[in-house]
């Protein structure tokens, strides 16, 4: 399971690298030279050693020769070496860009549920430390697996060249150290995946406390976010010590493979030259080689434990990565919707358990001003996830245009409609940035329109930089109801046929709120809009006035009559006197 | 980086042990040439079979005692770096929360979780590679330049040469890299920021269909990150390359020199070959330690970006006062403005200028003006969110400065405009207020803040599991489980500010009821835009611009204060 797993990790990691396949062929070429190269050296330094033989026995000239030889030959090694290195660079920092770009585009293509209902702590954690994990361990790959494979065929070729006896003694030895290297390696992969789901638990509590620090410090509980910090932590500390030191445990063992293997070599290759079957300069080159052979073994082990890792994390991105897409869009495109809007017996609800819209009915005329109320948690919301096509109905149907909304693009959906919600948020970037988000070409005579329209204008201009003062994320010291001005400048922007205000002006006063809705009135003649309040004079001048409790409406119509009905309506539109008659 | 290594204090013995018994594998490790060159200088050239097959023995000795102290010094310098990391998280998550409010507008979120996160991951892995092989790579080259001397004085002379050298073009690589690593973090703060906005501003991002613009942005960032590193990779690349060829330089003049000397009958064969060999070791060492050294340098950068938030000192620390919230004069003003002004830091102008007002224990104060108006920063004065510029802001007739940080935000509970709720259940975040609360306690609070019927309806109640931000409530539900959680602190003064704007005006009228029907009834501070919310409230505020400019009672202000008025029409103009 877990190896076919791992198989799986592999086979998907080489398709990204599939695409620099002739970098990655020149960089297996240039490693071949260079480990050819460098294993040729020891052997004219071996040849070189065989001229001095003793006192007065000394070939100076064939010593100058070969010493000269070896370090051009050491020159273009280090040329090719240098060359590799960039290329692999080059191979690994491109992969880890596609993977994160591809990550990120997946961040827009997933439903909203699933954004919703996962920390973002823990997707952050795959797009940032895993990824970094991964290229760690891929960059390692490349520069150590190639040459280490090149290094052994190679100094098997020479050795056999120089004596095949002792030869055959190395070739039967080492491949213990592979054995004991799989052994951990095996065991490991299990250790880094726990400590790699700590981490990622860990960011996550992170990122929501360090997110809500300001919460976090009103209600002085520092140390009691401290502990659960610390409870994760010693997790995290147990299983990282775990795995860096089992994973740590190859290198050793696998050295002492190779310090058999040397002794090995030495005994026999000495109990050979003693019987004359090699000399003394073929023995010292080849114990070199019987280093160097090994050595990559060692190399290959240590690259194995560090891929192990950095599979680990590239299967949590894998996974990340092939989340179910959103369900696939329409093909038809509104540019201009009229804005005929119908609702018909719309069954929706988050969970199967708690059923929320049932046989949801609406039909809206072009033009139409639609205001919904009613107590909290009765759907109100749950209305407009719908409309923007946040969530996908259970069952029933939305038409835009008599076109099913389901049958759109959901840019064409989207593009008609503005949405200001309660929840305002701003990027990282200029006031002009944040404004300019809807209709990037805008002039800046546009801008400064739809920001005296929303009446943001004089709150801007008493900012640092004007419009080119950056906010950064989430707004930083603007009250919450400069944000909301911000965000319907936004919207007045870019100006769409039709229009979504979710407790748009709830922190805006109400003076502010009526010049910006004559705005709104102004702008918006004969586009339909849906607005949620609970803030009944944001709503009196609807068209209708949907009144929602428990996902159905229970009345229906504009101010006047629902007055006079002295129903739900009326009560909670005589409640806000309630202290005034006190 | 440096002031970082105070966390290694608590590994002291680790850090010692870790290193010594690498040390001493690279002893037994050193030995094996010598062992070689007897082999062959007295097995060989003595045709003695017995002394080659006991130097065998040695050398697989050699390896074994190698291998055990080279798996004790793993496992101490694992618990070491593993240790070292888990303190620093610890300390630099306490330093994050102790930052006051400001200090966190300016540094921003991303930033501090990529230096709490990938950044002390790196410097966990340098320290951990640090004291395995730090010690043992100039052992190693050291060693093999003492051992050199042994055999040939003359000839060790080169080693002395060779090795500065190396030293001062690892070292120079290494410098050259440290800023370009900075770099790197820095381009991945931004990758990270882009990230975290994607996910929480989703909705707002798919409404405006501008998936393809941050797709674009993104890839921009990720581009930039890619080149640096790039960048980086030519640099740190060449480290292994150019040691190459400077050690084959070395080891021919160490061939040719020994040539000379065999030819003087100075040296034998053996000889030459163990000091050859010596090189090799110190060639074989620099690889590992070019690996070594670029996994330090990108430690250093990530440790100084982590030191540079410890260098933040927090504006507000909690040492500040020493006197308690009780022991003020029991003066009939309970708090008091005198004066205050306010602006935010990098702020051109004030947001609040010259602000006196004085309120009674118990009152209910309102507070009321446009966007802006500098409302929400009034009242973040009095729990200390934010130092004022001048002026000040008396409880009990005592400076908040005056007051231990911690038993004044005890006393002052705030319900902040964003109703921020956590992952866990509904029980665990109200207990946010009030940590050993009985169920009734809770119940109690929930009942005032009109939360009641939002636990009751959950088959679960008090355990039903919360997502992270509360995203499986309404905007209404959650404001008044913060409120709830609010009252649980039992405060003496409680600040709601506009917290209750998603609340219906019934439950609104109702919550302000049970508020004044509580038994010690707190001092509340109501911010809000609903002039219903606040008409009856003992003191109304007026605030224009940062500026007050209306006190008084609703009827007082509606006569007199034309800002208030203005407020009021705009709500119930049909009345007017």
């Amino acid at each position: 399971m877990e190896e076919k797993r791992q198989n799986n990790t592999i086979k998907k990691v080489l398709k990204y690298v599939k695409k620099y396949w002739g970098l990655l062929l020149f960089s297996i070429v240039l490693a071949f030279v260079s480990v050819l190269l460098s294993l040729y050296i020891p052997i004219l330094v071996g040849d070189t050693i065989d001229e001095i033989l003793g006192m007065g026995q000394v070939n100076f000239i064939q010593v100058k020769r070969l010493l000269i030889g070896s370090l051009i030959l050491a020159v273009i090694t280090a040329l090719c070496q240098w060359i590799m290195n960039i290329i692999n660079n080059k191979i690994t920092f491109q992969v880890i860009r596609d993977m994160r770009k591809e990550a990120f585009a997946k961040i827009q293509e997933l439903p909203l549920k699933y954004v919703d209902t996962h920390p973002y702590g823990e997707i952050v954690s795959k797009i940032i430390a895993d990824v970094d994990q991964f290229a760690d361990g891929l960059l390692m790959g490349f520069t150590q697996l190639f040459t280490g494979v090149v290094t052994i065929i190679g100094t098997l070729v020479f050795m056999f060249s120089i004596h095949w006896k002792i030869a055959i003694v190395v070739v039967v030895l080492t491949p213990i150290s592979l054995f004991v290297a799989r052994f951990i390696a095996k065991r490991t992969y299990n250790m880094f995946r726990v400590q790699s789901e700590y981490r990622g638990e860990q960011t996550s509590l992170i990122d929501e406390m360090v997110g809500n620090q300001k919460v976090v410090q009103a209600y002085t509980q520092e140390e009691e976010i401290l502990e659960k910090f610390d409870d994760i932590n010693e997790k995290l500390s147990e299983a990282s010590l775990k795995a860096t030191f089992f994973s740590s445990l190859t290198n050793p063992c696998t050295r002492f493979v190779n310090s058999i293997v040397y002794a090995a070599v030495g005994l026999s290759g000495a109990l050979s030259a003693m019987n004359g079957g090699i000399t003394v300069g073929a023995l010292s080159c080849f114990l070199s080689y019987a280093n160097q052979y090994t050595k990559p073994f060692n190399e290959i082990s240590g690259v194995i434990t560090e891929l192990q890792n950095a599979m680990a994390c590239a299967t949590r991105i894998f996974e990340f990565i092939e989340e179910e897409n959103q369900v696939l869009e329409g093909a038809k495109i509104i540019d201009e919707a009229d804005g005929n809007v119908r609702l018909s017996q719309v069954c929706f609800s988050y969970v199967p358990e708690v059923k929320l819209l049932e046989n949801f009915n609406l039909s809206v005329k072009p033009g139409q001003r639609v205001a919904i109320v009613g107590p909290t948690g009765c759907g109100k919301t749950t209305v407009i996830n719908l409309l923007m096509r946040f969530y996908d109905v259970n069952s029933g149907t939305i038409c835009i245009e008599e076109t099913d909304i389901r049958d759109m693009t959901r840019r064409s959906l989207r593009k008609n409609f503005g949405m200001v919600l309660q929840e305002t948020w701003l990027k990282a970037g200029t006031i002009a940035d944040n404004l300019k988000m809807g209709k990037p070409n805008a002039t800046d005579e546009e801008m400064l329109k739809a920001a005296k329209a929303s009446h943001a204008h004089s709150f801007i201009k008493r900012l640092p930089n004007g419009y080119d003062t950056y906010i950064s994320e989430g707004g930083g010291s603007l009250s919450q109801g400069q944000k909301q001005l911000l965000c319907i400048a936004r919207v007045m922007l870019c100006l769409p046929p039709m229009l979504i205000l979710d407790e748009a002006t709830s922190s805006i006063d109400t003076r502010t709120e009526l010049k910006i809705q004559e705005a709104f009135a102004r702008l918006m003649k004969g586009r339909t809009s849906f607005i949620v309040a609970h803030r009944l004079s944001t709503i009196q001048e609807a068209d209708i006035i949907l009144v929602m409790k428990d996902g159905n409406i229970i009345e229906q119509g504009d101010h006047d009559s629902l007055m006079k009905k002295n129903g739900f309506y009326a009560n909670l539109y005589n409640s806000q006197f309630i202290t005034v008659q006190q | 980086m440096k002031k970082l290594l105070v966390y290694l204090k608590d590994y002291k013995k680790e850090s010692i042990l870790g290193p010594s018994f690498k040390l001493l594998e690279v002893l037994f490790e050193l030995m094996v040439p010598l062992v070689v060159a007897r082999m062959i200088d007295v097995g060989i050239d003595g045709g003695n079979k017995e002394y080659i097959i006991k130097m065998f023995f040695v050398l697989i000795a050699l390896g074994l005692t190698g291998l055990i102290s080279a798996i004790t010094a793993q496992y101490f310098a694992a618990r070491a770096a593993v240790g070292f990391a888990k303190k620093l998280r610890h300390s630099l998550f306490c330093h994050i929360q102790s930052l006051s409010f400001s200090e966190i507008d300016k540094i921003g979120t991303s930033s501090l979780i990529t230096r709490m996160t990938s950044d002390i991951n790196q410097v966990q892995s340098g320290v951990n590679m640090t004291l395995r092989l730090l010690l043992r790579s100039p052992f190693v080259v050291f060693g093999a330049m003492i051992m050199a001397f042994t055999i040939d004085v003359k000839a060790a002379w080169i080693f002395v040469v060779t090795i500065p050298l190396l030293t001062i073009v690892i070292f120079g690589i290494m410098l050259l890299c440290i800023p370009k690593y900075r770099k790197v973090q820095e381009k991945l703060d931004k990758v990270l920021e882009i990230t975290r906005e994607n996910l929480t501003g989703i909705r707002v991002i798919r409404a405006f269909c501008r998936e393809k613009e941050e797709k674009k942005e993104f890839d921009k960032r990720n581009e930039e990150l890619s080149v640096v590193q790039k960048l980086v990779g030519r640099i740190s690349g060449l480290m292994n390359p150019l040691t190459y060829v400077m050690i084959n330089v070395a080891i021919a003049i160490l061939v040719w020199q020994g040539a000379i000397r065999v030819n003087a009958g100075v040296l034998t064969q053996g000889a030459v070959i163990a000091l050859y060999n010596y090189m090799s070791q110190i060639l074989v060492e620099l690889i590992k330690l070019a690996n070594l050294i670029l996994n330090m340098t990108k430690s250093f950068a990530c440790g100084n970006r982590i030191q540079a938030i410890f260098e933040i000192k927090p504006g507000i620390t909690k040492e500040s006062g020493n006197i308690n919230l009780q022991d003020g004069s029991m003066t009939d003003v309970f708090v008091e403005f005198k004066g205050v002004h306010f602006a935010y830091e990098d702020s051109r102008e004030d947001a609040l200028s010259n602000i006196s007002f004085s309120v009674r224990k118990g009152e209910m104060i309102g507070i009321i003006g446009g966007t802006g108006s500098g409302k929400t920063s009034l009242v973040h004065l009095i729990p200390r969110y934010y130092d004022v510029t001048k002026g000040e802001v008396r409880i009990n007739g005592k400076n908040v400065k005056d007051y231990p940080l911690v038993s004044l935000r005890e006393k002052v509970a705030v319900v902040l405009q964003k109703a921020v709720l956590f992952k866990g259940t509904i029980r665990d975040n109200l207990k946010w207020g009030k940590k050993d609360a009985t169920d009734e306690e809770i119940y109690k609070a929930l009942t005032i803040a009109q939360a009641k019927d939002v636990v009751e309806k959950k088959e679960e109640g008090l355990d039903y599991v919360l997502e992270q931000g509360g995203k499986n409530l309404s905007g209404g539900q959650r404001q008044r489980l913060t409120i709830a959680r609010a009252l649980l602190c039992e405060p003496d003064i409680l600040i709601l500010d506009d917290s209750a704007s998603a609340l219906d005006y019934a439950t609104d009228a109702n919550l302000r009821k049970a508020i004044q029907d509580m038994k010690n009834r707190p001092t509340t501070f109501i911010v809000s835009q609903r002039t219903s919310s606040i008409q009856n409230a003992d003191k109304i505020i007026v605030l224009e611009d940062g500026e007050l400019v209306g006190i008084g009672k609703h009827e007082q202000l509606l006569n007199h204060c034309k800002i208030y008025q203005e407020i009021y029409y705009s709500q119930f103009k049909k009345e007017a």
